[in-house]
């Protein structure tokens, strides 16, 4: 493999330097390196980031191969500056056996464009009865160290309880979609004025924080670590500050749509804005973003949910809930959270590379830009504005909420391993 | 007056007020032996109706014909996607048979506003009843009757219903009607008061323009109108409320209830009526219940409407009715 070098980058935003990738390594990072034989990336004005880390990504295969793949899910993936995503388990069949998990494994390996890490169900079908083969998807060649049922709550509170001590064994997490169910049964969108206002099935704060609150109980009771799924409210905030300050093994993630959008935009009954965890409420988008900053919220996971237009292009109630998001997240977190003065982009790489790559024990992902460590890299030019035009997306789906919106900040490159998966904010 | 009734919100002041009035001159026709104008004479009317409601159907039916409409109705029972066909497809076929405005009621909120807005159709659209969004035309002939009732039939001409007490009883959560009828009546004026067990009032309503009370015997000595709303036997199974016979008689009109109410108050009802739970016998067949009145003026309001969004612009019943230049 040649080399590469980047040159004049700022590193996490901070010093302007010279990284010379050789191979499938960080050779070397300094000023006023000699090219030599390698191909020169000029990065002046730009920063380099860790590549990012996505804990939370559905890539609908097998199954929903309508709405995505491994290959077009990882296209879209580089594209957005990540090396790794974490695929959901809610694929048909479930991700629930060694042999699913295998299944995406290899066809993460083959696609070429990201490390994709199977995320196991915790229990079989995700229907909440009986504990999924949780230590053969581990021991699989997949090697499994988060579990979930995402899209479903684990409700019930003894399988949880046994799933957060199962997992111990081998240094697993359980990823937890907190959703009362009986509290959230025909909920279309967050209980509150507008809901009230436009006739829609509420969604209630209530539901998510009763959940989050038993289980950071439990996993204190038990000694396991528990990690919340899109974390949405203000509420479930309070919830995760009072478990960390106790000094439990709880940690927590936000989506870029929680970090900007607000229910409001439910009145246009465009289900573009449909979501589950809902859009929330200005207040709660407020508390997100102080919680991210202060790490009261560990990191930023996107949700990236494809859908087929036919399911976006209906009526509310019979649209299917969920956004694309890997391809605009870093624009979203560098609108809501650099460009708000909450973080610089040191913690922009803590929440989308380092933090997660920690909770999902992932090797090789979210390590510091230094000599002799992976050349997993994502340059972003953050003078970038531009209106996004799905069209242009490599994710098999459109349906994204930010459509003609003006996001800043733009990945020019992707490196992943030393090869350039994203060379002028193209595919390579 | 915007191109499409969707919601109550939809309509000012002067729009409200121009409706009622033009449904005046309607219901006039309606005491003529010949009731047809052929005011749509060559427009078409769909009734896209993907739930049932043989009383909201008929009403728009009776409606378009009077004004002359070819009206056509299309059933498409049950949910749209699960059955096959999308609303978009069905969008689309009504738009390539003409329709001039569409008449849809959908077990969906914002299925009217998705029809209005997607560029699936040109024609106009009229919500009939979108899931427990709104109602719009309900509560157009809701505040009909109350303006002839409590204002006059001719006295009422140009007026809204200010400062009347109208108090609205029972599922407020579930009910377009509600929400339609607090945005309408306090665009004319009205004050409104919502009485229900708390479980039926929605989270989020302290931002309506309306008070709530849980209190129906407080409310009604200082109401003009008591409106009861339909209550779902099926909301007790899940616990909304203990028994039926536990709401009957705390939120239930009786004749007792019926005689704290003012004189000239009137008890309306947006129908079908449970006769013995919200309403007792007594009261629904009672002179001052207006339920089957309301039905009639829901053909007279709902001709005003369609005439309106379709016709607009050259006098609806004769030439020197003259009040059609406000009709921006």
């Amino acid at each position: 493999m040649s080399k590469i070098l980047i040159r004049g980058a700022k590193v996490l935003g901070g010093e302007t330097r010279d990284v010379l990738i050789d191979g499938e390594t960080i050779a070397e990072v300094g000023t006023d390196l000699e090219a030599g034989d390698a191909t020169v990336v000029e990065a002046a004005g730009q920063i380099l980031l860790p590549g990012l880390v996505d804990l939370h990504t559905h890539l609908r295969e097998p199954g929903r191969e309508d709405s995505e793949t491994v290959l077009t899910g990882t296209r879209a993936a580089a594209v957005g500056g990540f090396t790794a995503v974490h695929a959901m388990a809610n694929t048909f069949p479930v991700a629930d056996t060694a042999g699913v998990v295998e299944q995406v494994y290899r066809l993460g390996k083959e696609s070429g464009y990201c490390d994709v890490q199977p995320i196991g169900a915790v229990t079989v079908g995700l229907e909440g009865k009986k504990l999924a083969e949780l230590g053969a998807m581990h021991d699989s060649a997949a090697g499994v160290k988060v579990f979930s049922d995402d899209g479903k709550c684990v409700d019930d509170a003894v399988i949880m309880r046994r799933a957060l001590e199962y997992v111990k064994a081998f240094d697993g997490v359980v990823a937890q979609h907190a959703q009362e169910p009986r509290l959230t049964e025909g909920a279309q969108m967050n209980e509150g004025i507008v809901s009230a206002e436009l006739g829609l099935g509420g969604w209630p704060a209530v539901a998510e924080e009763s959940i989050i609150a038993r289980d950071v109980l439990l996993a204190a009771h038990v000694g396991s670590r528990v990690h919340i799924c899109h974390l949405s409210t203000a509420g479930s905030v309070e919830i995760v500050r009072w478990a960390k300050s106790k000094g439990w093994n709880v940690t927590a993630e936000v989506t870029p749509h929680h970090l900007l959008l607000t229910d409001d935009l439910v009145r246009t009954y465009n289900p573009v804005y449909k979501v589950n965890p809902p859009l929330r409420t200005e207040a709660d988008v407020l508390a997100l973003r102080e919680a991210l900053a202060d790490g009261t919220i560990d990191c930023v996971a996107t949700d990236h949910a494809p859908h087929p237009h036919e399911d976006k292009d209906c009526e509310w109630a019979a649209a299917a809930m969920g956004m694309v998001g890997l391809e605009t997240a870093l624009s979203v977190v560098q609108q809501t959270m650099v460009d708000t003065g909450l973080l610089d982009w040191a913690a922009v790489a803590d929440r989308m590379s380092f933090r997660p790559a920690q909770i999902g024990r992932l090797d090789g992902h979210g390590r510091p830009v230094s000599a002799g460590e992976p050349a997993n890299l994502t340059l972003v030019d953050p003078a970038y504005r531009g209106l996004v035009d799905p069209a242009g997306f490599a994710s098999r789906s459109r349906n994204t909420p930010y459509q003609g919106r003006e996001l800043p900040g733009r990945v020019t490159h992707t490196f992943l391993r030393g090869r350039a998966t994203v060379v002028d904010g193209k595919l390579a | 007056m915007k191109r499409h009734l969707i919601s109550a919100a939809d309509l000012t002041r002067d729009d409200a007020v121009l409706i009622l009035d033009t449904a005046e001159e309607m219901a006039r026709v309606a005491d003529r032996p010949i009731k047809k104008l052929p005011t749509l004479r060559g427009r078409t009317v769909v009734n896209l109706f993907f739930e049932d409601s043989t009383r909201t159907r008929i009403s728009f039916e009776a409606a378009a014909k009077r004004l002359s409409a070819d009206v056509i109705n299309f059933s498409a029972k049950g949910s749209s996607v699960s059955k096959g066909e999308s609303l978009k497809d069905t969008a689309l076929t009504l738009e390539a048979m003409g329709a001039d405005a569409v008449v849809i009621r959908h077990g969906a909120s914002g299925a009217p506003y998705r029809l209005a807005t997607s560029g699936w159709i040109d024609g106009a659209v009229v919500n009939a009843g979108d899931g427990t969004h709104e109602h719009p035309t309900q509560a157009l002939l809701d505040a009909f009757t109350m303006r002839r009732r409590l204002v006059g039939a001719d006295a009422g001409t140009g007026r809204g219903l200010d400062g009347r007490r109208i108090t609205i009883v029972g599922d407020i959560l579930h009910s377009r009607v509600a929400r339609s009828n607090v945005l309408l009546l306090h665009t004319l004026g009205a004050q409104v008061t919502l009485v229900a067990p708390p479980t039926l009032v929605p989270i989020g309503v302290e931002n309506w323009p309306c008070e709530v009370s849980y209190d129906l015997d407080a409310v009604l000595p200082k109401s003009d109108a008591v409106m009861m709303l339909r209550v779902q036997r099926e909301r007790m199974n899940a616990a909304f409320f203990p028994t039926e016979r536990e709401y009957s008689r705390r939120y239930g009109l009786d004749g007792d209830r019926m005689a704290r109410m003012p004189e000239h108050a009137i008890v309306m009802h947006p129908g079908p009526m449970n006769r013995g739970m919200e309403i007792t016998a007594e009261v629904a067949d009672s002179d001052r219940c207006t339920a089957v009145e309301q039905v009639a003026n829901g053909v007279s309001t709902r001709m005003a409407v369609l005439y309106l969004l379709l016709g607009g612009n050259e006098s609806a019943v004769s030439p020197t009715n003259a009040r059609t230049e406000e009709n921006k």
